[in-house]
C-alpha cells in the first residue's frame, strides 16, 4: 500500500511539474518574438534616432538628416479620425449587440456583418475606401485615409463591446432595473460602465492594428513628402514612410526605415498605456 | 410608510411554463411577511410581479390584478414606477462593481436624474443607519468599491441601496441564503426594525428564519398557494396537510 501510495505520489509530482515546465515554456514562447522584434529595432534604429528625426521632413535622397516629423504628425491624424469613426460607432454596435437586438434577425445580420468585416484583407478595404470617397474633385486624402482605417477599427471595437457587455453578471442588470431605473438608463450607466475597462481594451486593440497598417493608405492617404495639416491633401504616415523607405535602394533611408518602425511601435504603446492609466482613474472615481 | 397589497387571481408564466396559478392574498401594510415552499414552487417568481421584474424576462406573462396601496400596479403605472415604490433585495448580494460605497447607495436617485448634493449625502447617511452599515463603512464612504466589502456588509448594502429611493414596499428574495450565520442574523435584525416603517416580503428557504421575523407566511407548491395564515399557525397548526408535512421536514 505504502509503496504504491509513494509512486502514485512521485507520479503525481512529475506530472505537476511537466505541466509547470509547459505553461512557463509557452509563456516565454509568447513574450519571445515582442522582446526579439523590440530589440532588433533598437539595435538597427536607435543610432538614426535624434531630435531631427521627429522635427524635420525626409531628405532627398543622398543627403544627410532629415526625419520623418510630417509622417508621425500624418499618422497622428489619420489614427484621430479613424478612431473618431471607428469608437463610437463600433461601440454603437456593440450595445445594440448586447443589449437592445438579442436575439433579433437584425443583430445577426449585423454580427455577421462585422466578422466578414474583420477578415477583409486591408488592401481590399483601401481599394474599396477609394471607389468611394477618392473622385476627382477629392483626390487623395487625409479623410480618405482616416475612413479606411476607421472601418478597419470597427467590427473589432464592436465585438469585443458586445463580449464584454455580455460578461456583465445578469444580477447586476437586475440591480439596476428594481431600482426603478429605466433600462436605457440602466444600460448606458451600469453596464457599459461595468464592462468598460474590457470596452477600452477593445479599442486600443483595435487603434494599435489599425496604427501599423500600410495597405490601406496607399489608395486613400498615398503619404505626403512635405508638411500637411488638410483633411482634403494627401498625408504622409509613418507606416506608409517605413514602406517606402524600406524599398529604396538608399542605406541612409533604410536606416531611417527601422528608426521609424522603432517609433511607431513605442508612439503604439505610449499612445495605449495613455489611454488604459487615464481610463483606470476614470473609472474609480465611480458613477457621476 | 409602508402600504398593503392585494393580490387577486394572479397567473404567470415563464413560455408555455405555468409557473403560478391563481394566486389570492392580502399582504398587511407594515408587518413581515414569509413566503416558503421548496425549490421551483413559485415563490420568487410571486414576488418578482409585486415590482414587475418577471417581465424583464421576454419570455414571462403575467395576468390578474396586485393592488399596491391604492395602485393597480399592472393598470396604473409604468414598471420603471411600481420599482421605485417596491425596492427589492436579491439572493445574491449585487452591489455595482465599479461604484463606491457612497454610489451605489445613492445609485437609485442619481440615476433618475436626482442632483441635490446635501440631500443626497442626508439620503445616503439615512439609508446606510437604517441597514445598520453605517458604523462599518462611515469614514470611507467614497473611497471604498462596494464590492470590496463582506458578503453580509454587501448585502446591508442593497438593503440600503433599495431603501434610499423610500419605497413602500421591500421585497426579499431569500437574503441570507449566501451569508454566515452572523451575517443572517444581522439581517434578521434588520427586518425586525425595517417593519415598522416599510412592509416587507420576504422568500426564504429556510423555516427557523420565517418563524422569527414573519407574522404572516405563505406556503406555496407546484405554483400553487396552500396555505396563508399567521405564523404561528402555520408552525403549528397548519390546516392543509401539505403545508403540514413541509413543515416537519417529510418532503422539500
Amino acid at each position: 500500500m505504502a509503496v504504491e501510495y509513494k509512486m502514485r505520489a512521485r507520479m503525481r509530482t512529475l506530472a505537476d511539474g511537466t505541466a509547470t515546465g509547459l505553461a512557463v515554456l509557452s509563456t516565454l514562447l509568447v513574450v519571445a518574438p515582442l522582446v526579439a522584434i523590440f530589440a532588433y529595432l533598437v539595435y538597427k534604429g536607435a543610432s538614426s534616432l535624434n531630435m531631427d528625426f521627429f522635427t524635420q521632413l525626409p531628405a532627398p535622397p543622398g543627403e544627410a538628416g532629415g526625419g520623418m516629423g510630417n509622417a508621425i504628425l500624418g499618422s497622428g491624424i489619420l489614427l484621430a479620425i479613424a478612431s473618431l469613426i471607428g469608437v463610437p460607432i463600433g461601440i454603437g454596435g456593440g450595445i445594440f449587440l448586447a443589449e437592445f437586438g438579442r436575439g433579433t434577425k437584425l443583430a445577426e445580420a449585423v454580427r455577421f456583418t462585422a466578422d466578414v468585416l474583420n477578415g477583409v484583407p486591408s488592401i481590399v478595404m483601401g481599394m474599396a475606401v477609394y471607389g468611394l470617397i477618392v473622385t476627382p474633385q477629392m483626390p487623395f486624402s487625409a479623410l480618405a485615409g482616416g475612413v479606411a482605417l476607421g472601418i478597419m477599427m470597427i467590427p473589432t471595437v464592436c465585438r469585443t463591446t458586445e463580449e464584454m457587455l455580455l460578461m456583465v453578471p445578469h444580477a447586476v442588470r437586475e440591480a439596476a432595473l428594481a431600482l426603478g431605473v429605466p433600462n436605457w438608463r440602466s444600460v448606458l450607466s451600469i453596464t457599459v460602465k461595468t464592462a468598460s475597462p474590457g470596452i477600452i481594451t477593445g479599442c486600443m486593440l483595435a487603434f494599435a492594428r489599425v496604427a501599423g497598417e500600410t495597405a490601406p493608405l496607399i489608395f486613400t492617404a498615398f503619404g505626403n513628402a512635405f508638411w500637411s495639416t488638410s483633411l482634403t491633401r494627401p498625408i504622409a504616415a509613418l507606416p506608409l514612410q517605413i514602406y517606402v523607405y524600406a524599398l529604396s535602394p538608399y542605406d541612409d533611408w533604410h536606416r531611417q526605415a527601422w528608426a521609424g518602425a522603432l517609433v511607431l511601435i513605442v508612439l503604439i504603446v505610449a499612445a495605449v498605456s495613455l489611454v488604459r492609466f487615464v481610463a483606470s482613474r476614470g473609472v474609480l472615481k465611480g458613477a457621476s | 410608510m409602508g402600504v398593503g397589497i392585494e393580490v387577486t387571481n394572479l397567473n404567470a408564466w415563464y413560455g408555455t411554463n405555468h409557473t403560478l396559478q391563481d394566486i389570492n392574498l392580502n399582504i398587511p401594510a407594515n408587518h413581515a411577511t414569509a413566503l416558503i415552499g421548496p425549490s421551483g414552487c413559485g415563490k420568487s417568481t410571486f414576488v418578482r410581479c409585486l415590482n414587475r421584474m418577471h417581465e424583464t424576462n421576454p419570455i414571462a406573462r403575467v395576468t390578474g390584478t396586485v393592488r399596491i396601496g391604492d395602485l393597480d400596479i399592472y393598470e396604473d403605472a409604468k414598471p420603471v414606477e411600481i420599482r421605485r415604490r417596491v425596492g427589492m433585495v436579491f439572493q445574491r448580494p449585487n452591489p455595482f462593481p465599479t461604484m463606491s460605497i457612497y454610489d451605489n447607495v445613492a445609485a437609485g436617485l442619481k440615476l433618475n436624474g436626482y442632483t441635490n448634493r446635501r440631500a443626497l449625502d442626508e439620503i445616503v447617511e439615512r439609508s446606510l443607519k437604517n441597514s445598520a452599515l453605517w458604523d462599518e463603512v462611515k469614514d470611507e464612504l467614497k473611497k471604498k468599491s462596494g464590492a470590496s466589502l463582506s458578503g453580509g456588509q454587501q448585502q446591508r448594502l442593497c438593503i440600503a441601496r433599495a431603501l434610499a429611493v423610500d419605497p413602500e414596499v421591500l421585497l426579499m428574495d431569500e437574503p441570507a441564503s449566501a451569508l454566515d450565520p452572523v451575517s443572517t442574523s444581522k439581517i434578521e435584525d434588520l427586518i425586525f426594525q425595517l417593519k415598522t416603517q416599510y412592509t416587507i416580503v420576504i422568500v426564504t428557504h429556510n423555516m427557523q428564519q420565517a418563524a422569527r421575523v414573519a407574522e404572516k407566511t405563505g406556503f406555496f407548491l407546484n405554483g400553487r398557494m396552500v396555505e396563508f395564515d399567521s405564523t404561528h399557525k402555520i408552525f403549528t397548526n397548519p390546516s392543509d396537510k401539505r403545508t403540514e408535512d413541509y413543515i416537519t421536514g417529510r418532503f422539500g
